[in-house]
């Protein structure tokens, strides 16, 4: 079944609820052991990177993400997901994860119109293809609500972007995997499909072409 | 860029509540939840529930019923009505509600809204300000003036002034709710909204007078507004959400087609 991460951060359950609408059973658990045997994982989760980090440094969830993903089980990150995945991020300036070579960064902006939070929808850009981003239409929009973004090191890493006074990484992902900065969950009919797509993913990136994938970012 | 919001308010008010956690499962046309699911699937950014909170009594009620709404839909929808305490806040947000409005409570003891903040974040804390247009006096020296329990008492706050006050203590979001323009149909309190919307730097919802798809238009180009709250416009009939929006879109405002 699909184990959706419990590391007391946000709201679990709507990540739950939108896997049953599209007939995805999972269960929630803040159990390490439970990852080995996940067919898949969702890594979920609101709030703060420091918090996030302490939280998956005692609890051994950390260590138990790094594991399943290096055993090849399929992993979906939401929103922080996404952000500790990485190496390091410059909110409280953490050590992260580090299973993704790059750092999760603030928005900086001159122009005092954009607001931080960056909440609502916006548009998301594939800009390499991937399994999750099968189908993604030119002007599709999904949810976001969030100060911090990925900034993966390495091209290959980085999936799609979205434009917030210039543009900014929005999927990270490498062999099984992948993460998002937008919520899925909250994303109506296109984010309820990408579910349904990491439902069926079976961790097989489309080839890289040349040398594009290692150019840095 | 970010697209504008269409928000649509549900006024679920505790008989009509009762009434429709007993029918959740009919589909009842006159259910909220059914309603609810209507909307998330014409094409509503988000959603507002309001005074479903309103007697503690009742809280019970409430929690299912945005349990319920949130089984159903897949944007984010906010509540509102009677909400005093982090508890309450932290309750609905766990139940699945995205966002919690504050408004009464919040005039009553300003440090409601710092501490729902600090327990549920900024960009989960909507500060909701009922407001009326009293023309400029030295206390009011924006000319509006807030007012609470649904308009019948005045409070001497200053509109603008306690918009930069609700910002200041950690509201993410603030909603613009003109007591004059509500129910007209004449359109949003543009003078109003933008003069909010241009004092902070938190996104601002128009909400209050929405008549025609000019309307919305207006809220977002003259009134600065970030989203534009509807309710009778579509509860009748005479709009859908997709009608509306294909209207701002035509005028050339970014809001989410896709859905």
């Amino acid at each position: 079944m699909l184990a959706i991460i419990d590391y007391g951060a946000g709201n679990i359950r709507s990540v739950q609820r939108a896997c049953a609408e599209t007939g995805i059973r999972s269960f929630i658990t803040s159990n390490p052991a439970d990852l080995k045997n996940a067919e898949r994982i969702i890594f979920p989760g609101v709030g703060a990177a420091p918090a996030t980090m302490q939280n998956l440094n005692r609890t051994g969830l950390g260590a138990a993400v790094k594991e399943a993903f290096a055993a090849g089980i399929p992993i979906l990150g939401i929103c922080l997901g996404a952000q500790v995945v990485l190496e390091r991020s410059e909110e409280g300036d953490t050590t992260c994860l580090g299973i993704i070579p790059g750092t999760t960064v603030r928005f900086k902006f001159q122009d005092k119109s954009l607001k931080i939070p960056h909440i609502g929808w916006n548009t998301v850009k594939a800009t390499q293809p991937h399994p999750l981003l099968e189908g993604l239409g030119k002007d599709d929009e999904f949810y976001f609500v969030h100060s911090y973004y990925p900034q993966p090191a390495m091209r290959e890493n980085l999936f799609a972007v979205s434009d917030y006074g210039g543009e900014f990484c929005c999927a990270v992902g490498k062999n099984n995997y992948f993460a998002v900065q937008f919520h899925p969950e909250k994303s109506g009919r296109l984010g309820l499909e990408m579910l349904s797509r990491f439902a069926k993913w079976d961790d097989k990136l489309p080839a890289q072409s040349g040398n594009r994938g290692k150019q840095k970012c | 860029m970010l697209s504008k919001r269409l928000i649509v308010c549900l006024d679920v008010r505790e008989g009509k509540l009762a009434k429709s956690i007993k029918f959740v499962d009919t589909k009842d046309i006159g259910d909220p939840v059914a309603k609810a699911r209507q909307y998330y699937l014409d094409g509503a950014d988000e959603l507002v529930f309001y005074d479903i909170n309103a007697s503690r009594a009742n809280r019970d009620i409430t929690l299912k019923f945005v349990e319920a709404v949130a089984a159903q839909i897949f944007i984010p929808f906010s509540v509102g009505g009677g909400i005093r305490s982090i508890e309450d806040a932290t309750k609905l947000r766990l139940a699945g509600a995205e966002k919690i409005n504050v408004n009464s409570a919040a005039v009553k003891r300003k440090e409601l809204i710092s501490e729902i903040s600090g327990a549920i974040g900024a960009q989960s804390t909507i500060l909701s300000m009922d407001i009326k247009k009293t023309g400029r006096t030295k206390a009011i020296p924006s000319g509006y003036e807030i007012v609470i329990n649904d308009g019948t008492v005045t409070t001497g706050l200053d509109a603008v002034e306690w918009a930069k006050t609700g910002e200041k203590l950690g509201a993410g979001e603030l909603v613009v709710n003109s007591i004059d323009a509500d129910g007209t149909k004449d359109g949003y309190e543009l003078t109003l909204t933008r003069m909010i919307a241009d004092s902070v730097g938190i996104p601002v919802i128009a909400s209050g007078g929405a008549g025609k798809p000019e309307h919305l238009y207006d809220a977002f180009a003259v009134g600065h507004a970030d989203a534009a709250l509807v309710a009778s416009i579509v509860h009748y009939g005479e709009y859908t959400c997709r009608q509306l929006k294909d209207y701002l879109h035509s005028r050339g405002i970014k809001v989410r087609l896709h859905y």
